[in-house]
Protein backbone atom coordinates (compact mmCIF):
# COMPACT_ATOMS: atom_id res chain seq x y z
CA UNK A 1 0.00 0.00 0.00
CA UNK A 2 2.70 2.18 1.11
CA UNK A 3 4.78 1.51 -1.62
CA UNK A 4 1.96 1.40 -4.51
CA UNK A 5 1.57 5.57 -2.96
CA UNK A 6 5.16 6.22 -3.47
CA UNK A 7 4.90 4.69 -7.09
CA UNK A 8 2.22 6.13 -7.97
CA UNK A 9 3.61 9.73 -6.80
CA UNK A 10 6.71 8.74 -8.74
CA UNK A 11 4.95 8.08 -11.87
CA UNK A 12 2.92 11.36 -11.91
CA UNK A 13 6.12 13.52 -11.19
CA UNK A 14 8.13 11.78 -14.03
CA UNK A 15 5.27 12.37 -16.78
CA UNK A 16 3.61 15.51 -14.79
CA UNK A 17 5.37 17.81 -18.01
CA UNK A 18 3.36 15.59 -20.71
CA UNK A 19 -0.09 17.11 -19.57
CA UNK A 20 0.85 19.46 -17.03
CA UNK A 21 0.79 22.69 -18.89
CA UNK A 22 3.51 25.40 -19.10
CA UNK A 23 2.16 27.37 -15.68
CA UNK A 24 2.08 24.39 -14.04
CA UNK A 25 5.14 22.86 -14.90
CA UNK A 26 6.85 25.80 -14.18
CA UNK A 27 5.33 26.14 -10.85
CA UNK A 28 6.50 22.59 -10.29
CA UNK A 29 10.05 23.79 -10.68
CA UNK A 30 9.92 26.85 -8.81
CA UNK A 31 8.84 24.25 -6.20
CA UNK A 32 11.89 21.85 -6.51
CA UNK A 33 13.89 24.67 -6.13
CA UNK A 34 12.19 25.99 -2.82
CA UNK A 35 12.38 22.51 -2.01
CA UNK A 36 16.45 21.77 -2.16
CA UNK A 37 16.88 24.88 -0.88
CA UNK A 38 14.21 24.65 2.90
CA UNK A 39 15.55 20.70 2.39
CA UNK A 40 18.92 22.61 2.75
CA UNK A 41 18.47 24.84 5.95
CA UNK A 42 16.62 22.11 7.50
CA UNK A 43 19.96 20.40 7.76
CA UNK A 44 21.00 23.12 10.30
CA UNK A 45 17.25 23.76 11.56
CA UNK A 46 15.53 20.51 11.78
CA UNK A 47 18.99 18.53 12.38
CA UNK A 48 21.13 20.74 14.33
CA UNK A 49 18.73 23.07 16.67
CA UNK A 50 20.64 25.65 14.95
CA UNK A 51 17.80 28.42 13.76
CA UNK A 52 19.24 30.45 10.86
CA UNK A 53 17.32 33.59 9.29
CA UNK A 54 20.01 34.21 7.35
CA UNK A 55 19.37 31.44 4.62
CA UNK A 56 19.15 33.87 1.87
CA UNK A 57 22.67 34.66 1.74
CA UNK A 58 23.38 31.51 -0.26
CA UNK A 59 20.46 31.65 -2.69
CA UNK A 60 21.19 35.02 -3.18
CA UNK A 61 25.00 35.10 -2.80
CA UNK A 62 25.22 32.32 -6.05
CA UNK A 63 22.96 33.76 -8.17
CA UNK A 64 24.27 37.11 -7.88
CA UNK A 65 28.19 35.60 -8.97
CA UNK A 66 26.83 33.55 -11.33
CA UNK A 67 25.07 36.39 -12.90
CA UNK A 68 27.81 38.69 -12.14
CA UNK A 69 30.42 35.99 -14.08
CA UNK A 70 28.62 36.02 -16.94
CA UNK A 71 27.26 39.49 -17.58
CA UNK A 72 30.87 41.23 -16.50
CA UNK A 73 33.23 38.90 -17.75
CA UNK A 74 31.19 36.86 -20.21
CA UNK A 75 31.68 32.92 -18.87
CA UNK A 76 30.38 30.55 -20.00
CA UNK A 77 27.87 28.47 -17.33
CA UNK A 78 30.24 25.60 -17.41
CA UNK A 79 32.85 27.71 -15.92
CA UNK A 80 30.62 30.50 -13.21
CA UNK A 81 28.66 27.50 -11.59
CA UNK A 82 31.65 26.29 -9.85
CA UNK A 83 33.21 29.54 -9.46
CA UNK A 84 29.24 30.63 -7.77
CA UNK A 85 29.43 27.26 -5.80
CA UNK A 86 33.00 27.45 -4.48
CA UNK A 87 32.37 31.55 -3.32
CA UNK A 88 29.41 30.99 -2.00
CA UNK A 89 30.55 27.66 0.13
CA UNK A 90 33.70 30.07 1.29
CA UNK A 91 31.56 32.52 2.78
CA UNK A 92 29.32 30.31 4.03
CA UNK A 93 32.80 29.04 5.91
CA UNK A 94 33.19 32.46 7.40
CA UNK A 95 29.90 33.69 8.49
CA UNK A 96 29.00 30.16 9.86
CA UNK A 97 32.24 30.71 11.70
CA UNK A 98 31.00 33.91 12.92
CA UNK A 99 27.57 33.29 13.77
CA UNK A 100 28.75 29.63 15.55
CA UNK A 101 30.15 31.86 18.48
CA UNK A 102 27.01 31.81 19.59
CA UNK A 103 23.91 29.69 19.95
CA UNK A 104 19.93 29.97 20.48
CA UNK A 105 18.89 33.53 19.94
CA UNK A 106 22.46 35.00 19.30
CA UNK A 107 22.96 32.62 16.07
CA UNK A 108 19.48 33.52 15.07
CA UNK A 109 20.55 37.16 15.31
CA UNK A 110 24.02 36.94 13.67
CA UNK A 111 22.66 35.02 10.70
CA UNK A 112 20.58 37.86 10.21
CA UNK A 113 22.76 40.13 10.21
CA UNK A 114 25.10 38.75 8.23
CA UNK A 115 22.28 38.27 5.43
CA UNK A 116 21.03 41.75 5.71
CA UNK A 117 25.02 43.09 5.28
CA UNK A 118 24.67 41.03 2.37
CA UNK A 119 21.19 42.15 1.29
CA UNK A 120 21.70 45.46 1.87
CA UNK A 121 25.45 45.50 -0.21
CA UNK A 122 22.96 43.97 -3.37
CA UNK A 123 21.17 47.57 -3.08
CA UNK A 124 23.76 49.47 -2.28
CA UNK A 125 26.85 48.72 -4.81
CA UNK A 126 24.79 49.66 -7.92
CA UNK A 127 28.32 49.34 -9.80
CA UNK A 128 28.39 46.08 -9.47
CA UNK A 129 24.49 44.63 -8.87
CA UNK A 130 22.76 46.81 -10.52
CA UNK A 131 20.85 47.80 -7.26
CA UNK A 132 17.22 47.71 -7.21
CA UNK A 133 17.36 47.35 -11.31
CA UNK A 134 18.66 43.35 -10.26
CA UNK A 135 21.07 41.86 -12.82
CA UNK A 136 19.18 40.90 -16.20
CA UNK A 137 19.72 39.36 -19.64
CA UNK A 138 21.00 36.24 -18.36
CA UNK A 139 20.68 32.83 -20.29
CA UNK A 140 19.80 29.31 -18.66
CA UNK A 141 22.63 26.59 -19.58
CA UNK A 142 22.32 24.49 -22.15
CA UNK A 143 23.80 20.74 -20.76
CA UNK A 144 25.95 18.95 -23.46
CA UNK A 145 24.10 20.70 -26.17
CA UNK A 146 19.98 20.49 -24.49
CA UNK A 147 18.36 23.98 -24.49
CA UNK A 148 16.96 24.24 -20.62
CA UNK A 149 14.49 27.33 -22.45
CA UNK A 150 11.38 24.99 -22.71
CA UNK A 151 9.35 24.73 -19.27
CA UNK A 152 9.10 20.76 -19.58
CA UNK A 153 13.20 20.63 -20.27
CA UNK A 154 14.04 22.39 -17.07
CA UNK A 155 11.65 20.93 -14.79
CA UNK A 156 13.35 17.32 -15.50
CA UNK A 157 16.97 19.44 -15.30
CA UNK A 158 15.67 21.12 -11.83
CA UNK A 159 14.02 17.75 -10.55
CA UNK A 160 17.38 15.65 -11.50
CA UNK A 161 19.23 17.99 -9.44
CA UNK A 162 16.60 18.22 -6.44
CA UNK A 163 16.83 14.60 -6.43
CA UNK A 164 20.63 13.89 -6.01
CA UNK A 165 20.42 16.70 -3.68
CA UNK A 166 18.04 15.01 -1.50
CA UNK A 167 19.24 12.14 -1.55
CA UNK A 168 22.80 13.07 -0.67
CA UNK A 169 20.95 14.67 2.43
CA UNK A 170 19.42 11.94 3.09
CA UNK A 171 22.56 10.00 3.47
CA UNK A 172 23.91 12.54 5.64
CA UNK A 173 21.53 12.72 7.77
CA UNK A 174 21.41 9.02 8.23
CA UNK A 175 25.23 8.50 8.76
CA UNK A 176 27.37 8.53 11.51
CA UNK A 177 27.87 12.19 11.45
CA UNK A 178 24.08 13.00 10.92
CA UNK A 179 23.81 11.09 13.99
CA UNK A 180 26.35 13.26 15.95
CA UNK A 181 24.62 16.23 14.48
CA UNK A 182 21.31 15.22 16.34
CA UNK A 183 23.17 14.45 19.39
CA UNK A 184 24.80 17.91 19.23
CA UNK A 185 21.15 19.36 18.90
CA UNK A 186 19.73 17.12 21.95
CA UNK A 187 22.97 17.36 24.71
CA UNK A 188 25.71 19.21 23.62
CA UNK A 189 27.18 19.12 26.85
CA UNK A 190 27.50 15.36 26.99
CA UNK A 191 28.26 14.73 23.29
CA UNK A 192 31.63 16.90 24.00
CA UNK A 193 32.04 14.66 27.22
CA UNK A 194 31.53 11.36 24.65
CA UNK A 195 34.38 12.95 22.63
CA UNK A 196 32.68 14.44 19.56
CA UNK A 197 33.86 18.19 18.89
CA UNK A 198 30.40 19.90 19.18
CA UNK A 199 31.26 23.18 17.54
CA UNK A 200 33.18 21.55 14.24
CA UNK A 201 30.59 19.05 13.96
CA UNK A 202 27.82 22.19 13.49
CA UNK A 203 29.96 24.23 11.49
CA UNK A 204 30.72 21.35 8.96
CA UNK A 205 27.16 21.29 8.63
CA UNK A 206 26.84 24.69 8.31
CA UNK A 207 29.12 25.51 5.50
CA UNK A 208 27.26 21.76 3.91
CA UNK A 209 24.12 23.63 4.29
CA UNK A 210 25.25 26.68 2.66
CA UNK A 211 26.97 24.64 -0.41
CA UNK A 212 23.56 23.17 -0.91
CA UNK A 213 21.60 26.80 -0.78
CA UNK A 214 24.15 27.87 -3.33
CA UNK A 215 23.13 25.39 -5.69
CA UNK A 216 19.27 25.98 -5.33
CA UNK A 217 21.10 29.80 -5.76
CA UNK A 218 22.11 28.59 -9.24
CA UNK A 219 18.15 26.92 -10.51
CA UNK A 220 16.85 30.28 -8.68
CA UNK A 221 18.66 32.24 -11.14
CA UNK A 222 18.47 30.06 -14.58
CA UNK A 223 14.73 29.35 -13.82
CA UNK A 224 14.31 33.66 -13.67
CA UNK A 225 17.43 34.78 -15.96
CA UNK A 226 17.03 37.53 -13.45
CA UNK A 227 18.15 38.35 -10.22
CA UNK A 228 17.13 41.28 -7.55
CA UNK A 229 18.13 42.24 -4.22
CA UNK A 230 14.85 40.23 -2.90
CA UNK A 231 16.58 37.20 -3.12
CA UNK A 232 18.73 38.23 -0.48
CA UNK A 233 16.49 39.83 1.96
CA UNK A 234 14.79 39.07 4.96
CA UNK A 235 12.12 37.58 3.78
CA UNK A 236 13.52 35.03 1.43
CA UNK A 237 14.71 33.44 4.57
CA UNK A 238 12.01 33.58 6.60
CA UNK A 239 9.85 31.77 3.79
CA UNK A 240 12.59 29.13 3.56
CA UNK A 241 12.00 28.72 7.28
CA UNK A 242 8.23 28.84 7.02
CA UNK A 243 8.42 26.33 4.95
CA UNK A 244 10.95 23.86 7.16
CA UNK A 245 8.78 24.68 10.26
CA UNK A 246 5.24 24.63 8.23
CA UNK A 247 6.13 21.32 7.03
CA UNK A 248 8.59 19.44 9.64
CA UNK A 249 12.12 20.61 10.75
CA UNK A 250 14.00 17.69 11.26
CA UNK A 251 11.58 15.03 8.84
CA UNK A 252 13.29 14.74 5.29
CA UNK A 253 10.04 15.06 3.49
CA UNK A 254 8.63 18.18 6.07
CA UNK A 255 10.49 21.10 4.22
CA UNK A 256 10.18 19.73 0.35
CA UNK A 257 6.22 19.63 1.61
CA UNK A 258 6.47 22.32 3.22
CA UNK A 259 8.11 24.93 0.36
CA UNK A 260 5.22 23.42 -1.74
CA UNK A 261 2.64 24.93 0.52
CA UNK A 262 4.36 28.37 0.68
CA UNK A 263 5.21 28.17 -2.87
CA UNK A 264 1.73 27.24 -3.92
CA UNK A 265 0.71 29.57 -1.74
CA UNK A 266 2.45 32.78 -2.78
CA UNK A 267 1.98 31.75 -6.43
CA UNK A 268 -1.40 30.68 -7.58
CA UNK A 269 -3.14 32.00 -4.63
CA UNK A 270 -1.88 35.72 -5.30
CA UNK A 271 -3.49 35.29 -8.60
CA UNK A 272 -6.78 35.36 -7.45
CA UNK A 273 -6.25 36.97 -3.92
CA UNK A 274 -3.89 39.89 -3.22
CA UNK A 275 -3.25 39.81 0.60
CA UNK A 276 -2.02 36.35 -0.18
CA UNK A 277 0.79 37.12 2.88
CA UNK A 278 -2.21 37.50 4.90
CA UNK A 279 -3.56 33.77 4.20
CA UNK A 280 0.30 32.53 4.62
CA UNK A 281 -0.01 33.46 8.10
CA UNK A 282 -3.49 32.14 8.22
CA UNK A 283 -2.31 28.45 7.24
CA UNK A 284 0.99 28.81 9.35
CA UNK A 285 -1.23 29.94 12.40
CA UNK A 286 -3.66 26.50 11.81
CA UNK A 287 -0.73 24.14 11.19
CA UNK A 288 1.08 25.27 14.67
CA UNK A 289 -2.27 25.37 15.81
CA UNK A 290 -3.57 21.74 14.88
CA UNK A 291 0.05 20.45 14.29
CA UNK A 292 2.78 21.60 16.18
CA UNK A 293 5.57 19.74 15.18
CA UNK A 294 4.42 20.43 10.99
CA UNK A 295 2.36 18.73 8.34
CA UNK A 296 4.71 15.80 7.95
CA UNK A 297 4.67 14.84 11.48
CA UNK A 298 1.49 15.36 11.49
CA UNK A 299 -0.53 13.57 8.79
CA UNK A 300 1.92 10.42 9.35
CA UNK A 301 0.64 10.60 13.23
CA UNK A 302 -2.67 10.87 12.10
CA UNK A 303 -2.66 7.63 9.62
CA UNK A 304 -1.39 5.86 12.30
CA UNK A 305 -4.25 6.45 14.61
CA UNK A 306 -6.33 5.93 11.67
CA UNK A 307 -5.24 2.48 11.22
CA UNK A 308 -5.29 1.46 15.02
CA UNK A 309 -9.05 2.34 14.34
CA UNK B 1 54.17 6.58 37.68
CA UNK B 2 52.59 9.62 36.84
CA UNK B 3 49.20 9.97 39.64
CA UNK B 4 46.54 9.32 37.36
CA UNK B 5 44.51 12.47 38.32
CA UNK B 6 46.51 15.20 39.55
CA UNK B 7 44.85 18.67 40.53
CA UNK B 8 46.93 21.73 42.21
CA UNK B 9 45.94 24.69 43.30
CA UNK B 10 42.34 24.88 41.54
CA UNK B 11 40.05 27.60 41.73
CA UNK B 12 36.61 28.19 40.56
CA UNK B 13 34.36 31.06 41.58
CA UNK B 14 30.46 32.17 40.06
CA UNK B 15 30.22 35.47 40.75
CA UNK B 16 32.59 36.21 43.48
CA UNK B 17 31.52 33.13 45.91
CA UNK B 18 34.15 30.52 45.45
CA UNK B 19 32.59 27.16 44.42
CA UNK B 20 36.32 25.64 44.09
CA UNK B 21 38.74 26.90 46.44
CA UNK B 22 42.56 26.03 46.06
CA UNK B 23 41.63 22.35 45.89
CA UNK B 24 44.36 19.95 45.26
CA UNK B 25 44.20 16.37 45.14
CA UNK B 26 46.08 13.22 43.67
CA UNK B 27 44.52 10.03 42.71
CA UNK B 28 46.93 7.41 41.60
CA UNK B 29 46.05 5.02 38.93
CA UNK B 30 43.60 2.26 39.23
CA UNK B 31 42.71 3.71 42.92
CA UNK B 32 38.76 4.03 44.01
CA UNK B 33 38.30 7.47 45.50
CA UNK B 34 35.36 8.72 46.74
CA UNK B 35 34.37 12.01 47.17
CA UNK B 36 31.66 13.20 49.75
CA UNK B 37 30.40 16.76 50.84
CA UNK B 38 27.38 18.10 51.99
CA UNK B 39 25.01 19.95 49.37
CA UNK B 40 27.21 22.54 47.98
CA UNK B 41 30.43 21.61 49.11
CA UNK B 42 31.27 22.13 45.18
CA UNK B 43 32.22 18.10 44.56
CA UNK B 44 29.75 19.09 40.66
CA UNK B 45 31.91 21.63 40.02
CA UNK B 46 35.11 19.49 40.53
CA UNK B 47 34.09 17.03 38.05
CA UNK B 48 32.95 20.32 35.84
CA UNK B 49 36.67 21.82 36.08
CA UNK B 50 38.14 18.12 35.61
CA UNK B 51 35.91 17.41 32.47
CA UNK B 52 36.62 20.77 31.24
CA UNK B 53 32.22 21.77 31.00
CA UNK B 54 33.56 24.78 33.45
CA UNK B 55 37.27 26.43 32.36
CA UNK B 56 38.89 27.02 35.57
CA UNK B 57 39.81 30.44 36.96
CA UNK B 58 43.29 29.07 38.54
CA UNK B 59 45.22 25.95 39.16
CA UNK B 60 46.38 22.68 36.92
CA UNK B 61 44.78 19.39 36.28
CA UNK B 62 46.92 16.58 34.58
CA UNK B 63 45.73 13.73 33.53
CA UNK B 64 48.68 10.52 33.68
CA UNK B 65 51.13 13.51 33.69
CA UNK B 66 49.87 15.43 30.92
CA UNK B 67 48.61 19.43 31.90
CA UNK B 68 44.48 19.09 30.65
CA UNK B 69 43.82 22.53 32.04
CA UNK B 70 43.29 24.16 29.01
CA UNK B 71 42.06 21.78 26.62
CA UNK B 72 38.41 21.36 25.45
CA UNK B 73 36.15 18.45 27.03
CA UNK B 74 35.79 16.82 23.59
CA UNK B 75 40.00 16.16 23.81
CA UNK B 76 40.03 15.23 27.59
CA UNK B 77 37.75 12.37 26.27
CA UNK B 78 40.15 11.36 23.76
CA UNK B 79 42.75 11.46 26.54
CA UNK B 80 40.71 8.84 28.84
CA UNK B 81 38.71 10.82 30.49
CA UNK B 82 34.54 9.97 31.05
CA UNK B 83 31.84 10.88 33.25
CA UNK B 84 28.21 10.09 34.50
CA UNK B 85 25.67 12.78 34.91
CA UNK B 86 23.86 13.62 38.50
CA UNK B 87 20.97 14.85 36.60
CA UNK B 88 20.74 12.05 33.86
CA UNK B 89 21.96 13.67 30.45
CA UNK B 90 20.70 10.92 27.91
CA UNK B 91 18.82 11.18 24.72
CA UNK B 92 15.42 10.15 25.69
CA UNK B 93 13.77 10.00 22.33
CA UNK B 94 16.72 7.84 20.87
CA UNK B 95 16.80 3.90 21.69
CA UNK B 96 19.62 2.80 24.60
CA UNK B 97 21.48 1.11 22.18
CA UNK B 98 21.81 4.26 20.26
CA UNK B 99 22.78 6.17 23.08
CA UNK B 100 25.44 3.48 23.43
CA UNK B 101 26.33 4.16 19.70
CA UNK B 102 26.93 7.59 20.26
CA UNK B 103 29.24 7.00 23.24
CA UNK B 104 31.26 4.56 20.98
CA UNK B 105 31.23 7.04 18.02
CA UNK B 106 32.87 10.32 20.32
CA UNK B 107 36.31 8.14 19.96
CA UNK B 108 35.77 6.44 16.74
CA UNK B 109 37.08 7.69 13.49
CA UNK B 110 33.76 6.82 11.89
CA UNK B 111 32.29 9.81 13.54
CA UNK B 112 33.54 11.87 10.14
CA UNK B 113 31.13 9.49 8.10
CA UNK B 114 28.57 11.62 6.44
CA UNK B 115 27.92 9.65 3.35
CA UNK B 116 27.53 5.59 4.91
CA UNK B 117 24.45 5.19 6.40
CA UNK B 118 25.15 4.14 10.67
CA UNK B 119 22.80 1.48 10.89
CA UNK B 120 25.16 -0.71 8.64
CA UNK B 121 27.80 -0.35 10.76
CA UNK B 122 26.75 -3.96 12.61
CA UNK B 123 30.39 -4.21 14.26
CA UNK B 124 29.09 -0.54 16.10
CA UNK B 125 25.56 -1.87 17.40
CA UNK B 126 26.84 -5.70 18.39
CA UNK B 127 29.34 -3.24 20.73
CA UNK B 128 26.76 -1.37 22.23
CA UNK B 129 24.72 -4.67 22.77
CA UNK B 130 27.68 -6.06 24.45
CA UNK B 131 28.17 -3.12 26.74
CA UNK B 132 24.29 -2.63 27.50
CA UNK B 133 24.49 -6.92 28.40
CA UNK B 134 27.15 -5.76 30.80
CA UNK B 135 25.28 -3.59 32.69
CA UNK B 136 22.18 -5.88 32.66
CA UNK B 137 19.85 -3.91 29.93
CA UNK B 138 20.77 -6.36 27.27
CA UNK B 139 16.79 -7.27 26.53
CA UNK B 140 15.98 -3.23 26.73
CA UNK B 141 18.36 -2.38 24.09
CA UNK B 142 15.72 -1.66 21.07
CA UNK B 143 13.77 0.53 23.63
CA UNK B 144 13.89 4.41 23.58
CA UNK B 145 15.31 5.54 27.31
CA UNK B 146 11.93 7.47 27.70
CA UNK B 147 10.45 4.29 27.98
CA UNK B 148 12.91 2.98 30.85
CA UNK B 149 12.69 3.34 34.34
CA UNK B 150 14.93 5.73 36.42
CA UNK B 151 16.94 2.75 37.63
CA UNK B 152 17.97 1.39 34.17
CA UNK B 153 18.57 5.29 32.95
CA UNK B 154 21.38 5.11 35.79
CA UNK B 155 23.11 1.89 34.33
CA UNK B 156 22.97 3.38 30.74
CA UNK B 157 24.54 6.19 32.17
CA UNK B 158 27.48 3.67 33.46
CA UNK B 159 27.08 2.05 30.27
CA UNK B 160 27.94 5.01 27.95
CA UNK B 161 31.01 5.94 30.35
CA UNK B 162 32.20 1.96 30.15
CA UNK B 163 31.73 2.26 26.19
CA UNK B 164 34.39 5.56 26.06
CA UNK B 165 36.73 2.71 27.40
CA UNK B 166 38.19 5.31 30.13
CA UNK B 167 41.35 5.58 32.03
CA UNK B 168 39.68 7.22 34.58
CA UNK B 169 36.30 7.57 35.08
CA UNK B 170 34.21 10.02 37.13
CA UNK B 171 30.54 9.04 38.66
CA UNK B 172 28.50 11.79 39.67
CA UNK B 173 25.98 9.98 42.17
CA UNK B 174 25.96 7.34 40.52
CA UNK B 175 23.40 6.24 43.41
CA UNK B 176 21.15 9.04 43.70
CA UNK B 177 17.55 8.49 43.71
CA UNK B 178 17.53 4.76 43.89
CA UNK B 179 15.53 2.03 46.15
CA UNK B 180 18.20 -0.16 48.07
CA UNK B 181 18.08 -3.14 45.95
CA UNK B 182 18.56 -0.96 42.93
CA UNK B 183 21.80 0.61 44.96
CA UNK B 184 22.88 -2.63 45.48
CA UNK B 185 22.70 -4.07 41.78
CA UNK B 186 24.89 -0.33 40.67
CA UNK B 187 27.50 -1.01 43.79
CA UNK B 188 27.88 -4.54 42.06
CA UNK B 189 28.80 -3.10 38.70
CA UNK B 190 30.96 -0.56 39.72
CA UNK B 191 32.61 -2.97 41.79
CA UNK B 192 33.11 -5.34 38.61
CA UNK B 193 34.51 -2.19 36.57
CA UNK B 194 38.09 -3.31 36.35
CA UNK B 195 40.87 -2.36 38.31
CA UNK B 196 43.35 -0.55 35.76
CA UNK B 197 40.50 2.31 35.44
CA UNK B 198 40.62 5.14 37.77
CA UNK B 199 37.15 5.65 39.37
CA UNK B 200 36.37 8.90 41.22
CA UNK B 201 32.77 8.99 42.36
CA UNK B 202 31.03 11.56 44.19
CA UNK B 203 28.46 10.52 46.76
CA UNK B 204 26.38 13.17 49.33
CA UNK B 205 26.05 10.87 51.49
CA UNK B 206 28.82 8.99 53.62
CA UNK B 207 27.49 5.73 54.34
CA UNK B 208 26.24 4.84 51.11
CA UNK B 209 29.76 4.03 49.40
CA UNK B 210 31.73 3.67 51.69
CA UNK B 211 32.73 0.03 51.41
CA UNK B 212 33.96 0.88 47.57
CA UNK B 213 36.28 3.28 48.37
CA UNK B 214 39.82 2.79 49.05
CA UNK B 215 40.25 6.64 50.00
CA UNK B 216 37.85 9.10 50.70
CA UNK B 217 38.08 12.84 50.31
CA UNK B 218 35.65 15.43 51.72
CA UNK B 219 34.60 18.51 50.34
CA UNK B 220 33.34 21.53 52.46
CA UNK B 221 32.70 24.91 50.67
CA UNK B 222 34.76 24.18 47.81
CA UNK B 223 37.71 22.74 50.12
CA UNK B 224 39.24 19.62 50.90
CA UNK B 225 39.02 19.22 54.38
CA UNK B 226 39.72 15.80 55.43
CA UNK B 227 41.71 13.47 52.77
CA UNK B 228 42.25 9.79 53.78
CA UNK B 229 41.72 5.70 54.13
CA UNK B 230 38.04 4.68 54.81
CA UNK B 231 38.77 4.68 58.45
CA UNK B 232 40.62 7.67 59.30
CA UNK B 233 38.03 9.87 57.66
CA UNK B 234 35.23 8.58 59.12
CA UNK B 235 36.94 8.97 62.63
CA UNK B 236 38.52 12.45 61.82
CA UNK B 237 36.52 14.63 63.91
CA UNK B 238 36.02 17.76 61.25
CA UNK B 239 33.95 14.83 59.64
CA UNK B 240 31.62 14.53 61.79
CA UNK B 241 31.97 18.49 62.16
CA UNK B 242 30.86 18.79 58.27
CA UNK B 243 28.05 16.37 58.64
CA UNK B 244 26.84 16.77 61.92
CA UNK B 245 27.40 20.60 62.59
CA UNK B 246 29.21 22.26 65.24
CA UNK B 247 26.31 21.31 68.15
Amino acid sequence: MKWLAWGALALLVAVFPLFGGDFYVNLASQIFIAALFAASLNLLVGYGGLVSLGHAAWIGLAAYTSAWLYLRLGLPHLANAPIALILTTLVAALFGWIALHASGLGFLMITLALAQVLWGTAYRWASVTNGDNGLSGLTRPAPFGMSLDKPAAFYYFTLAIAIVALWLMARFVASPFGAALRGTRDEPRRMAALGHNVWLVRWITFVYSGFWGAVAGLLYVYYHKYVHPTTLSLQSSAEALLGVIAGGAGTLAGPVVGAAIVLILKNYVSAYFERWNMLLGLVFVLIVIFMPDGVVPGLRRAWVRLRAK
Amino acid sequence: MNPALQIHGLKKAFGGLPATNNVSLDVPAGERRLIIGPNGAGKTTLFNLITGALRADAGAIRLFGEEITRLAPHQRAHRGLARTYQIITLFPRDTLEHNVVLSLLGLAKSRWNAFRALRTDTVLHEEARRILGLVGLGERAARPIGEVSYGEKRRVEIAMALAQRPKVLLLDEPLAGLSREERAGIKTLIHGIARDVTVIMIEHDMDTALDLADRVTVLHYGKVIVEGTRTEVVADPRTREVYLGNA
